[in-house]
């Protein structure tokens, strides 16, 4: 079964996969998790902010967000980057961007609605007391937030933030249906010119593997290290 | 914004002649909802299987089922139907190969079987955290009174269990609906798919894309009221609700 598995195509298209591919996905998932975390905090505190105007829209947009396919996503965010750089820049015509600006919009906004849920679970896991001793002690709502709540329900929500990550990650595949040539783009592309889908799936998915398998053993190990002791 | 909307154009014929845009929009809403009950219900027997396993006292069992779930939750999805769908028929004898890769509906059968394994090991997660949540005291009364222990998991362990995780369980169930979008890459004709044909087709982007998310909004909404209802059924007398978890999906 594995007698004319082809090794060598592999090694040949190592640096392609890495340089090209595995650097475009590692770009795009520390960026879209950085930018996911900020907006999906934002969301959050919108969310939990007991003004209408503010909470409903923030919930709105989560519960958009959550109930339809990444895929779609990617697709609508794919045609609607254009005319969103168009409406901000003034331009006479939709502004052509490229596969990286438009991917690392959708995976940002879309994962931010993820990331939302997971800080709105960390902030509400804070006990009361601390928010009512940050106001007594004159603090106002940036402080307590900035200085008081926040720094500990990042802390508390580390593990999950880091599995969402992992889970982006995986997730940056599916800019394949845009064919950009990110690690499991440049991978299915080797392998179509050189009719050695076998070898290249497999190696792919063995490297997706090893990563995830990797950092999510990290995110336990880290989870024993950062947990408050109560 | 310079785009030419016409709502009109989900009642003008598509290409294939027969049907009109939104026929072919709600036949991809058929396909989806196909797809994403035959996964499940594969993911729910071979995820409580899995989930059984890992709480079992045997170690090698324990051991067989994480490397289960670590196996299918740490390839993506995506990767996992190309495996299904072009790796596989090539690892098989000949034969057996061909007749796969010639069986209609090839991207149906791989989307549910990827899609179903994908989602067991997510499933196998969540029996085993219902289990384990059960007091010791439970597993130890069933088997005092002279239960098997088939019998103890059967009668005493999983009917509690499973009313316990029936809320992440729903989460998984609209997981499922949504991951089989994926289903796309590999030539399925399902409710993304046909929004991108008719994209292509019509060049009307944005109604296309609005009607699919229409579309799957209403398939949340109806699946989650009704596993409400479920949960008000089932809920266990004497709980308090299960508070949602923050658990990382997407």
């Amino acid at each position: 079964m594995f007698s004319n598995f082809d090794f060598d195509v592999i090694i040949r298209s190592l640096p392609y996969l890495f340089i090209d591919g595995m650097s475009f996905t590692l770009l795009l998932t520390a960026f879209a998790a950085s930018g996911g975390i900020i907006f999906g905090t934002l969301l959050a505190l919108m969310r939990l902010s007991g003004f209408a105007p503010l909470s409903l829209p923030a919930a709105g947009y989560v519960n958009l967000m959550r109930s339809v396919p990444l895929v779609l996503m990617i697709f609508w965010f794919y045609f609607l980057v254009p005319y969103i750089g168009q409406w901000i820049t003034g331009a006479p015509r939709p502004i052509q961007v490229g596969a990286f600006l438009s991917s690392l919009v959708t995976f940002t906004l879309f994962e931010a609605a993820y990331y939302c849920e997971i800080m709105r679970a960390g902030i509400q896991s804070i006990p009361r007391g601390q928010v009512a001793a940050a106001q007594a002690l004159g603090m106002n709502y940036a402080q307590t937030m900035g200085y008081i709540v926040l720094p500990q329900a990042l802390r508390n929500m580390l593990p999950v933030l880091l599995t969402q990550t992992i889970i982006l990650f995986q997730d940056t595949s599916l800019v394949y249906v845009l064919s950009i040539t990110d690690f499991l783009g440049a991978a299915s592309k080797v392998a179509q010119r050189d009719g050695r889908l076998v070898e290249m799936y497999l190696f792919a998915a063995l490297v997706y593997f090893v990563i995830s398998f990797v950092v999510s053993r990290l995110v336990r190990h880290l989870q024993t290290r950062v947990a408050i002791i109560r | 914004m310079n785009y030419n909307w016409n709502w009109g154009i989900f009642f003008q014929t598509s290409p294939d002649g027969v049907h009109t845009y939104l026929q072919t929009l709600l036949l991809g809403t058929g396909w989806t909802l196909l797809t994403a009950i035959f996964a499940w219900c594969m993911a729910l027997v071979l995820g409580s299987l899995v989930g059984v396993a890992r709480t079992a006292p045997y170690p090698w069992l324990v051991r067989l089922g994480d490397a289960y779930v670590e196996l299918f939750r740490n390839i993506p999805l995506l990767v996992q139907m190309f495996l299904w769908y072009f790796v596989l028929p090539e690892l098989l004898p000949v034969e057996f190969g061909d007749w796969l890769k010639q069986l209609p509906d090839a991207s149906f059968y791989t989307a549910v079987v990827s899609l179903g394994f994908y989602t067991s090991a997510r499933v196998a997660e969540q029996v085993r955290a219902g289990i384990m949540s059960l007091a010791r005291g439970q597993r130890f009364a069933g088997l005092a009174l002279g239960l098997t222990l088939p019998q103890t998991y059967g009668y005493v362990l999983l009917p509690m269990a499973y009313r316990i995780i029936l809320p992440p369980l729903t989460s998984e169930f609209l997981n499922v609906i949504k991951n089989s979008a994926v289903a796309l890459t590999i030539g399925l004709m399902e409710l993304t798919a046909r929004a991108r044909a008719m994209q292509e087709f019509s060049f009307q982007v944005f109604e296309a894309f609005t009607a699919a998310t229409i579309i799957y909004i209403l398939i949340n909404m109806v699946v989650t009221f009704g596993m409400r209802w479920l949960e008000r059924r089932t809920a266990v007398p004497g709980f308090i609700g299960a508070a949602p978890q923050p658990v990382a999906t997407h």
